[in-house]
């Protein structure tokens, strides 16, 4: 579950700025006339990209106003879907899948380390400010489990050891390496690839 | 095992890379201008007697489906929507289609427009994908310099754009109607069918959906015709898949491998085995987490594809294989994917938004052994209330899987819930007090 308390200390004011206005025209410009409002969720993510990763409420006001619907429904969109945050999160947010298949590949091994480097509880900073979690559901890389998403990178193939690694590289301000950690770049069947021999020789 | 080149996604594993020269290598974008010119007619016929079945789940007929649009452009414009929202557990073939075989789609998304009568196709990719989307979006942007779509596609006279549309993390969105409602910038919330998307979908005009892995396969099967790919498989289940096998195998993968393959094949030869032996299975998720789970007995000789599935109370779903083994607390797999519903549920309908919760949390009872005996049969017929009562196939999705842990496991529920609220001892304590609560081996 994401963070869909609202947070207490409100920005005042809240502007695109010229980066994310050309974005945001782009992206309305992909609809037909008067559709405009399809364009509500990718605005969303423009407004919680140039806000360190959440949406103030005044960025709901102003999205709202920026494609002529009302604030309401602005709002209904951002507390419906999970991957709006409505509260600050950490710089590396780190979202460990624990539905069923990575679980069964030990998901929760990783939960663990989560509460004993970063922070006991979910959605908590870790102690120098860099780092929260949380557990999310399924991340549809399954085959490459367990894994999490650390805010738009995936990291695959993950144990406890090879997480405590990841989180120590953050922690000596580096950034760890996305991707598999068991060598692999894709989600082939490793040493037993039975299949398309052809185009790997090739 | 499925000869090398029949298979159609020969770039599953980024052998030689996504990009349109590499793509061109793998026969993509050869002669599509050909296939557009026989015409509407034609192509929809050759996907019909293809026999090819949607990929994403329910397995309707993709050429019946294209054949519902209307075939002259009304008032309103037609829209193709691809599904790419995939979120079912246990399920990730379309990650590997949208970032190592981006081309295949775009010109599946070429051809079906053109079938469908559609100038604008928008590509619904789940949010957590972003780095997929980008890859697709550095493919289209390929696509459109060299002309293969945009204005006059091709030099067919054909105009289609395409744009991607991220998703926000709502599994729900994978149901066609909710993926339109959030299409529209909306909730994610379920329309009633009818009226069909194919008449009165997108911004209320006719809309098709399919899904990615379908749309991908149409190019091939066009080049190589309808007769090649209904020869694989057998009838009415025909052509190949994609199998994603993850949890407790020796090498977890994605293959693409003919319909109807032996399951035990499958994860023997491709996974390689399950983890601690065959012997250790004990339950098989066939086709990602909304269909009911197998037990050993079955899994021995089944068969994948959709009939046989059906055969088996189950379904072939979306081929997301989930393998359970002996060391696993099967009822605790179950409560963990009860949860997984329980959060994604879009809160509509009642049956579902109230009893989704209401099975993770007896679940999560039974696991703990917790629960009475009784309350089994109290958890099968609470699915059976949300089962066919709600707007979507969510409803169904949700309690399926506990109905195959029931239908299968119900011996084992049993053995570890052995509760007993009945108060034997009678003691004389003071009124509105529950009693059962007092006793120390009930407490």
């Amino acid at each position: 579950m994401s963070i869909k308390k609202i947070h207490k200390e409100q920005p005042e004011t809240f502007k695109f700025n010229d980066k994310s206005m050309e974005a945001a025209n782009k992206i309305v410009s992909n609809y037909p006339d008067g559709k405009q409002q399809s364009a509500v969720m990718a605005l969303l993510y423009i407004a919680q990209r140039q806000n360190d990763n959440w949406i103030p409420l005044q960025a709901m006001k102003y999205i709202a106003k920026f494609l002529e619907m009302p604030y309401i429904k602005v709002y209904e969109v951002a507390t419906f879907y999970s991957m709006y945050n409505l509260s600050p999160v950490g710089k590396y947010f780190f979202q460990i899948c624990t539905t069923t298949p990575c679980m069964l590949r030990g998901a929760y091994d990783l939960v663990k380390v989560c509460k004993n480097k970063i922070s006991e509880k979910e959605n908590v900073l870790s102690e120098d400010g860099k780092i929260s979690w949380m557990e999310v559901e399924c991340l549809g890389a399954c085959v490459n489990s367990p894994m999490m998403q650390v805010n738009e990178d995936y990291y695959e193939d993950l144990n406890d050891k090879k997480l405590e690694e990841i989180i120590e590289t953050i922690y000596q301000n580096k950034i760890p390496k996305p991707g598999s950690y068991s060598g692999r770049i894709n989600a082939e069947p490793v040493n037993n690839r039975k299949t398309l021999l052809g185009n790997k020789n090739a | 095992m499925l000869k090398d080149e029949d298979r159609i996604f020969q770039n599953l594993y980024n052998d030689s890379g996504a990009d349109i020269e590499s793509a061109k290598l793998r026969n993509d974008w050869n002669g599509t201008k050909d296939i557009l010119e026989k015409g509407r007619e034609w192509i929809i016929n050759e996907v019909k007697s293809s026999e090819l079945r949607g990929r994403g789940g329910a397995g309707f007929p993709t050429g019946l489906k294209w054949s519902f649009a209307p075939k002259e452009v009304g008032s309103r414009p037609h829209y193709l929507v691809i599904n790419a929202d995939e979120s079912e557990p246990g399920t990730c073939k379309d990650r590997d289609i949208l970032r190592f075989e981006p081309h295949k789609l775009i010109e599946g998304c070429l051809i079906a427009s053109y079938a469908v009568n559609a100038h604008k196709c928008y590509i619904y990719i789940r949010g957590e994908y972003f780095n997929e989307g980008q890859k697709l979006q550095t493919a289209i942007d390929e696509a459109y310099k060299n002309n293969l779509i945009g204005k006059n596609a091709l030099n067919s006279g054909w105009d289609l754009d395409i744009y991607i549309h991220y998703g926000a993390g709502a599994y729900i969105c994978g149901e066609e109607t909710a993926l339109l409602e959030s299409l529209e910038g909306k909730k994610g919330q379920p329309r009633l069918k009818p009226p069909f998307p194919a008449l009165i979908g997108l911004y209320g005009c006719p809309t098709i959906i399919n899904n990615v892995e379908t749309v991908a396969a149409v190019p091939t099967i066009l080049r190589r015709g309808a007769k090649w790919f209904s020869s694989l498989g057998r009838p009415k289940n025909t052509g190949t898949k994609i199998y994603c096998i993850s949890g407790n195998v020796n090498n977890p993968c994605n293959v693409e491998e003919e319909m109807g393959i032996p399951l035990k094949e499958l994860i023997e030869t491709h996974a390689g085995g399950v983890v601690g032996g065959w012997d250790n299975l004990k339950a098989v998720i066939p086709g990602g987490s909304s269909m009911p789970m197998l037990p050993k007995e079955i899994c021995d000789n089944m068969k994948m594809d959709f009939d046989a599935c059906v055969e088996n109370k189950t379904g072939l779903g979306t081929a997301g294989i989930v393998v359970i083994n002996n060391d696993q607390d099967i009822i605790k797999c179950m409560a963990r994917i009860a949860r997984f519903y329980k959060h994604e549920s879009c809160g509509q309908c009642t049956p579902c938004r109230e009893g989704s919760g209401w099975m993770w949390r007896m679940l999560e009872r039974m696991a703990a052994g917790e629960a009475t005996p009784d309350e089994v049969d109290m958890l099968f017929d609470v699915t059976k209330q949300i089962e066919g009562h709600t707007i979507c196939a969510f409803g169904e999705g949700s309690s399926w899987p506990v109905q195959g842990l029931i239908r299968h496991f119900k011996d084992e529920i049993l053995e570890r819930n052995k509760f007993d609220p009945v108060v034997k001892k009678n003691k004389n304590i003071p009124y509105l007090v529950d009693q059962h609560l007092l006793e120390k081996e009930n407490a």
